[in-house]
């Protein structure tokens, strides 16, 4: 096995007391006391997650707008500076080559902010697309990620002396300074939670944590791991790549037809156009256990005795005391209230498809517009 | 790692479960130190009552947040009791893995093979090395 790498916050997890795990070929902390507290932490106070292993890309030149335009699956030349896309980066078959967040950082530059597992694909992705015009850096080791999750966050934010961040709306960011460090915040995240995510120096991401956990403790804010940060996602129906996305599945099939304009000529475009009509096109659908039992990822989902699907993520949710899941299933299985099971060892545990997200508006924390 | 309590008057599996002898009943349990791996117990699968467990086999599941992991069994017998108030509350194996989170009682005469107390310790030790 080669070597993990290590994010700036490294040694801190480890003083704080936190287990390790091997993911995306860094040394990430996936809980520090309990997977569970973590994630209520976040849903009723704030939680605090490093994810330095993030990738980020520059995506600066004359040609920049153009590339953007090209490569993402929404508009990039009409996003004003100062906010923040959800898009997918296609390939010619239609699949995903990764889901992103793209920020408009200046007149011909952007941020792209990409999954770890696919930092090395996408920028190798983005370069052979490029115009000669636009430059594409790979700026991961010198940024560090820090997401500040929860209904408390802007309270914490408020007693580092950001309080000019209270009025930055969801997918707006700022650049400011926090607890004397220059950030660029912005009011996305990845739990179904109000909060902010902090780029910063990867030299001040440690000191960064530090004071954000020292200043939050009055606010209940406690740092969480990947075991949260995956089931809080889950709980909003957050596609992860890897498991609900791949280079071969369909965004639409994924359910994120908003965020795809087909009516525009992007990479990929016409094949998810072509896709629509498939006979063997899936549907992604969340469901719910009923009874006890977790249906986990690569379990059977059965409709009597035929297999019509394949669950993609399955956990326990903190917040609503039952199992729930993401399937891809056949269309005729898709509409809420359907019956279906899941194969757990061998038994048909029985699961209903339910709305997503599983957990939304009030109870995700989400401050009411 | 956190400390890791190792009871000296219970015997040890490999795979880290404890025994009690009280008689020829055996009460059996994960240790201090699995629940700690697991982390959260969000789920227990048993045996029904009088199903025969096979020393070093799996005799049921326990599963945490994210992972789904084998019990085995540390001793061969039949099971005479399982601890039903684990269906509803699988986190006792976190807050109390020697007492209260219990996971079921086997009729046997055996515990040969099993570790002491300072055995599991080297055992648990080695593995965190």
């Amino acid at each position: 096995m080669t070597e993990l790498r290590r994010t700036p916050l490294a040694a801190l997890h480890e003083r704080l007391g936190a287990r390790m795990v091997p993911f995306a070929g860094f040394a990430m902390p996936v809980q520090y006391t309990s997977i569970v507290e973590e994630h209520r932490a976040a849903r009723e106070t704030a939680a605090l997650f490093d994810v330095s292993h993030m990738g980020q890309l520059a995506l600066e030149g004359p040609g920049a707008i153009a590339c953007a335009d090209r490569l993402c699956s929404r508009a990039m030349g009409t996003l004003a500076e100062g906010r923040v896309r959800y898009a997918l980066l296609c390939n010619e078959q239609g699949g995903v080559v990764d889901d992103l967040t793209v920020y408009r950082t200046g007149n011909d530059a952007f941020l792209l902010c990409v999954n770890a597992s696919n930092t090395e694909k996408d920028l190798a992705w983005v370069r052979s697309h490029a115009p000669a015009e636009a430059t594409v850096r790979d700026e991961s080791e010198a940024i560090g990620l820090l997401a500040l999750q929860g209904p408390a966050a802007i309270a914490v934010i408020r007693a580092l002396g950001g309080s000019a961040l209270e009025s930055l709306r969801r997918f707006r960011f700022a650049r400011v300074e926090l607890a004397g460090y220059r950030v660029l915040a912005s009011r996305t995240g990845y739990t179904g939670a109000d909060g902010f995510e902090l780029y910063c120096d990867s030299a001040d991401a440690s000191a960064l944590f530090e004071a954000l956990l020292e200043a939050g403790g009055a606010h209940g804010l406690r740092p969480a791991g990947l075991g949260a940060r995956d089931t809080l996602r889950l709980e909003a129906a957050l596609p992860l790549y890897g498991h609900e996305l791949d280079d071969t599945t369909s965004p639409l099939e994924a359910g994120l037809e908003r965020f795809v304009e087909l009516d525009r000529d992007f990479l990929g475009a016409e094949a998810i156009r072509r896709r629509q009509d498939s006979p063997d096109r899936q549907a992604l659908v969340g469901f719910a256990v009923e009874g006890r039992g977790i249906a986990r990822e690569g379990y059977r989902v059965l409709s009597g005795a035929d297999t019509v699907g394949r669950v993609t993520s399955g956990a326990p949710s903190p917040t609503l005391g039952h199992a729930i899941g993401l399937a891809y299933v056949h269309p005729a299985h898709a509409a809420v209230g359907t019956k279906l099971a899941v194969e757990v060892r061998g038994r048909a545990i029985p699961v209903h498809v339910v709305e997503t997200p599983f957990v939304s508006g009030e109870t995700a924390g989400r401050p009411a517009r | 790692m956190a400390d890791t309590s190792i009871p000296a008057e219970l015997r040890y599996s490999e795979q880290d479960e404890w025994a009690r002898a009280e008689g020829e009943r055996v009460t059996v349990g994960i240790t201090d130190y699995a629940q700690q791996q697991l982390g959260d117990v969000v789920f227990v699968e048993l045996p029904e009552v009088g199903a025969t467990l096979t020393r070093g086999e799996t005799f049921g599941v326990i599963e945490s947040v994210k992972a789904v992991s084998d019990l085995y069994a540390p001793v061969s017998g039949e099971v005479l009791e399982v601890n039903e108030a684990l269906a509803d509350a699988p986190e006792l194996v976190n807050q109390d893995c020697y007492g209260e989170g219990w996971i079921l009682v086997v009729r046997t005469g055996d515990l040969e093979g099993l570790l002491d107390a300072k055995g599991y310790a080297e055992h648990v030790a080695q593995r965190e090395d």
